[in-house]
C-alpha cells in the first residue's frame, strides 16, 4: 500500500490538516494543481454525495494518470446534472452513450487506445447503482470477465434517484422508495440477498476491488490511485448519500456516509485478485438506529410503536458485515 | 484476384482490407463465419493492429464499437436477427452520436417463432434508426459495399449497415474478385474523426439535449442522410475508377427499356427476379426490374425517375409490416408518380421460404393482367391458415400457434393424441 493513514495528534482522526503534511501526502483535492475534472456550476442537488464522490475520484484518477484520462458515463444523475445542454462540467474527454453500457463503452475506448499505442491513456467508466447493479450488470460482468483495462466506479446511492427515487437492486432492505412504499403490512424494500456488487466483482477475480464512502475522501483518493497502479478490470464502489432520496438534511451527507460505515452497514475494504487485502476498521461501533433515524426513508420503522423487528434484522446485517470483514479491532471485539 | 469463396469469407477479407482497428462481435447465425474469419486474422497477426473483442451480447458489441469509434478507431461488428434487436438501443445511439461504425447484417427472420433463415425483417426493424442501409445483391457486391461503407460512413460521420441475405449469400460459395490492399488504400483514406475522445483536447460527447435544440439535432441527421444521396453515386463512380467494376450506388435498373411493369426488390432475390424477367421478356412481356441498393436514405428522386415509364409496379419484399402490408412498397408508393393503386405489394420468402421462378412468373403475369391483389403473400398455404383460424374460433384453448401449424403439416408431434 502506498497510502499510509495518518493519525493527527490532536484528535486521532483522519480529517483535515493538509497543511501539517508534506506535499506528497496532501490530498489531490487540496492541491492547487487539481484538475477540477467535474467543474463547478453543475446542477447537482445541495449536499449531493455523488457529485462529491465523482469530483474526488476523477480528480484523483487524473492525478494518477498524469491527466491522460477518458471517461464513459452511464445515464443517471451524474450524467444529467453535469451536461445539461449546452453546458458541460467535464474538463476531461467524456462520453455518455446509454444507461446500461458504460462498461462496454469503456472497453471500446480502452481497445482503441491500445490499438493506437496510447498505453498512457487510461479509461474510467462510471454510473450509479441502477446503471451498475441492474441495467448495466451484463456489460459490467462482461468487462470484468474479459479483464479489460477499465476502472469502473459505481456511485451507490441505493436507488433510482434521477427518475424520482425508485428501488434498485442496491436499495437497502427496509428502505422506503416510491416503488417500495411502506403501506399496510409492507415495511419498505424487502429483505433478500440484494446485489452485493463488490463481492460479485471480487468473484470475477479482477485485479482490484475497493469500497469507499464520501466520508473518507482521502481514503477514496488513495483507492483510485491504487486502482490506477493495476492494468485490467478494476472496480470501486462508493457510497454516496442522496439527501433527496434518503430524506436527510443536505448538510448531513458526510455524516450519513460515516454512520453507514461506523454501524457496519457499509463495509469499507480493498481486495486484490479475489482476496480481501485491507479493511477500514470501525473506530467506534454504533447501533444501526443512529444511521437509520435521521433518514426519512426509514421513518416508518420508528413511527408510533415502530418496527423493532425490522430494525433488529438490519442490525443483524450490520453484525454479519462486521464478522465477515472483521471490521472491529480484536481488542474491541473482546470488550 | 478471382477467388471461389464463401460469401462470409469474402466479406471478412474485404473488412480486413479496410484496416479496422476494433472488431467486436457476439455470435449469431448466419453472421458467425464472418467474425470467425476476422477473429482468425487478428489471432494470426494477418490483421494488425486490430483488437478483436469477444463480447457478452450484441448490446455490448455495439457499445464497444461506440466507445472505440468515439476514441477514434475504425470499428466494425456484425450481427443478424435477434442480435440486431437486442442491440437496438445502441444502434440508435451510434447514429445519434454520429459514429461511423460499419456493421454487417446477415439478414435473418425475427422470432417468435424462432427461425434462423433469411428474410429482411431484422434490417427493416431498424430502418428509421439513422444508419445508412445498403443491400447487397450478390457476394461481389457484399464485398464491395463494405469498402464503400467505411468510406461513406467516415465521410459523413454516420454509421453504415451492409445488409446481405443470411445463408443465401453468407454461406454461398461464389466467385468474387478480391481487391488488393493497394486498391483499397487508394479508395479508403485513414479515418480522421470529426469528434474524438482525446485528453489533449477534451470534449463532452453525448450530452443531454432538451426541447430547445433536439429538433435541430434530428434535422442534422436527416440532412446528413440527404447528403449521402449525393455521395453514394459519387463514391460508386470512384469505386469503378479504382476497382474497375460497378458496385453499390442508389439503384440498379435491369431491362427497364420499354418496361410497363417494373418489379422492385432488394437483396439476393433480384437474381431470381432477373432470370424470371429474362424468360418473360423472351415471351414478349414488357417487364423490367429495379433493384434498390440503398434503402436508407431512401433514393426518392432516383426511384421516381426509374419508374417514370412504368404503368404498374410490383414491389416484392422479404418483410411484412404486420397489420399494414409492405414496408418497401410504402416507400415506393411515395416515389411513384402514378396512382398508388398501381403499386402492388408481394410479400415473399419470409423465414427462408423459397422464392421460385415459377411463383414469380405467376404473380408478375397476374400483375400484367391486372388480376393481382394489392397485397399478395407469395405461396402462402391458405388451407393451413384457415384451418388454424377455424380451430381458434371453435376452441378457446387452441394451443401454441406455431405448433398448430406444424401439426397440420404433420412435421412435429407437439402434442400427442
Amino acid at each position: 500500500m502506498s497510502y499510509q493513514p495518518i493519525r493527527f495528534y490532536q484528535t486521532g482522526t483522519f480529517t483535515v490538516g493538509n497543511r501539517l503534511l508534506p506535499d506528497e501526502q496532501r490530498s489531490v483535492q487540496a492541491n492547487m494543481r487539481r484538475t477540477n475534472s467535474l467543474n463547478s456550476g453543475h446542477r447537482a442537488c445541495q449536499g449531493c454525495g455523488e457529485a462529491l464522490g465523482a469530483r474526488y475520484a476523477i480528480d484523483a484518477a487524473m492525478e494518477a494518470t498524469n491527466r491522460q484520462l477518458v471517461a464513459a458515463n452511464a445515464t443517471g444523475c451524474l450524467e444529467v446534472f453535469s451536461t445539461p445542454y449546452p453546458e458541460t462540467s467535464w474538463q476531461i474527454p467524456w462520453i455518455h452513450s446509454l444507461f446500461g453500457n458504460a462498461a462496454a463503452v469503456g472497453t471500446g475506448i480502452s481497445a482503441a487506445m491500445r490499438v493506437k499505442g496510447r498505453h498512457d491513456v487510461r479509461v474510467v467508466a462510471q454510473g450509479g447503482d441502477g446503471g451498475t447493479a441492474d441495467i448495466g450488470f451484463g456489460c459490467l460482468s462482461g468487462m470484468f470477465e474479459r479483464n479489460d483495462d477499465v476502472l469502473y466506479i459505481c456511485y451507490d446511492n441505493g436507488g433510482y434517484m434521477n427518475t424520482g427515487v425508485q428501488r434498485s437492486s442496491a436499495t437497502p432492505p427496509g428502505a422506503r422508495t416510491n416503488t417500495t412504499m411502506p403501506v399496510g403490512d409492507s415495511t419498505g424494500a424487502r429483505f433478500g440477498q440484494g446485489k452485493d456488487l463488490p463481492a460479485i466483482a471480487i468473484a470475477h477475480d479482477i485485479p482490484y476491488v475497493a469500497t469507499a464512502t464520501v466520508a473518507e475522501l482521502r481514503d477514496l483518493e488513495a483507492k483510485v490511485r491504487r486502482a490506477m497502479e493495476f492494468r485490467g478490470a478494476r472496480y470501486i464502489h462508493i457510497l454516496v448519500p442522496c439527501p433527496l432520496g434518503w430524506g436527510h438534511a443536505s448538510a448531513d451527507t458526510i455524516r450519513m456516509a460515516r454512520l453507514a460505515k461506523e454501524t457496519g452497514l457499509f463495509p469499507v475494504f480493498e481486495a486484490e485478485h479475489g482476496s480481501v487485502t485491507n479493511v477500514s476498521k470501525i473506530k467506534r461501533k454504533l447501533p444501526v438506529e443512529d444511521y437509520l433515524k435521521p433518514q426519512q426513508r426509514f421513518a416508518h420503522l420508528f413511527k408510533d410503536a415502530g418496527r423493532p423487528d425490522i430494525v433488529q434484522r438490519i442490525q443483524q446485517l450490520a453484525d454479519r458485515n462486521i464478522r465477515r470483514y472483521r471490521l472491529l479491532d480484536d481488542v474491541e471485539r473482546r470488550a | 484476384m478471382l477467388k471461389q469463396v464463401e460469401g462470409s469469407a469474402a466479406v471478412a477479407e474485404a473488412v480486413a482490407l479496410c484496416r479496422p482497428e476494433v472488431i467486436c462481435a457476439y455470435p449469431i447465425s448466419p453472421q458467425t463465419h464472418i467474425v470467425e474469419a476476422l477473429g482468425r486474422m487478428v489471432s494470426t497477426g494477418k490483421l494488425s493492429p486490430c483488437e478483436f473483442i469477444n463480447v457478452e451480447s450484441e448490446f455490448a458489441a455495439m457499445s464497444v464499437a461506440i466507445g472505440a469509434s468515439a476514441a477514434g478507431a475504425r470499428a466494425y461488428t456484425a450481427t443478424a436477427s435477434q442480435g440486431l434487436l437486442f442491440m437496438a438501443e445502441a444502434v440508435y445511439n451510434a447514429a445519434g452520436l454520429g459514429l461511423p461504425i460499419v456493421m454487417t447484417v446477415a439478414n435473418r427472420a425475427i422470432g417468435a417463432p424462432i427461425n434462423i433463415w433469411n428474410d429482411h425483417t431484422d434490417a427493416m426493424s431498424q430502418r428509421d434508426c439513422g444508419w445508412i442501409q445498403l443491400f447487397a445483391e450478390d457476394n461481389q457486391e457484399a464485398l464491395d459495399l463494405h469498402i464503400q461503407a467505411f468510406r461513406l460512413g467516415e465521410e459523413l460521420s454516420l454509421p453504415v449497415m451492409v445488409c446481405m441475405d443470411g445463408f443465401i449469400l453468407t454461406h454461398a460459395y461464389e466467385r468474387v474478385d478480391l481487391p488488393t490492399q493497394q486498391q483499397v488504400d487508394a479508395y479508403l483514406p485513414p479515418y480522421v474523426p470529426r469528434q474524438v475522445l482525446d485528453p489533449a483536447d477534451p470534449v463532452s460527447i453525448g450530452a443531454m439535449v432538451g426541447p430547445e435544440a433536439f429538433m435541430e439535432v434530428r434535422y442534422l441527421a436527416h440532412a446528413k442522410q440527404r447528403q449521402a444521396l449525393e455521395l453514394i453515386p459519387a463514391w460508386a463512380d470512384e469505386f469503378h475508377r479504382i476497382f474497375g467494376r460497378d458496385s453499390g450506388g442508389l439503384i440498379h435498373g435491369y431491362r427497364l427499356e420499354g418496361a410497363e411493369t417494373v418489379v422492385v426488390a432488394l437483396g439476393s432475390v433480384l437474381g431470381t427476379i432477373k432470370d424470371t424477367v429474362d424468360e418473360m421478356r423472351e415471351q414478349g412481356a414488357r417487364i423490367g426490374v429495379l433493384g434498390i441498393s440503398c434503402f436508407r436514405p431512401w433514393p426518392m428522386a432516383a426511384v421516381r425517375e426509374a419508374l417514370a415509364g412504368a404503368t404498374r409496379v410490383v414491389v416484392l419484399e422479404k418483410s411484412l409490416a404486420v397489420g399494414v402490408g409492405g414496408i418497401v412498397s410504402n416507400n415506393v408508393s411515395a416515389s411513384y408518380a402514378g396512382s398508388p393503386d398501381l403499386v402492388h405489394t408481394v410479400i415473399a420468402g419470409l423465414g427462408g421460404r423459397a422464392i421460385t421462378r415459377q411463383s414469380l412468373q405467376k404473380v408478375f403475369t397476374e400483375a400484367m393482367e391486372s388480376s393481382l391483389e394489392p397485397l399478395t403473400f407469395l405461396d402462402l398455404d391458405y388451407a393451413i391458415v384457415n384451418r388454424v383460424l377455424d380451430r381458434e374460433r371453435e376452441q378457446r384453448r387452441s394451443g401454441p400457434i406455431a405448433e398448430a401449424i406444424l401439426r397440420e403439416l404433420g412435421v412435429v408431434g407437439a402434442k400427442i393424441g
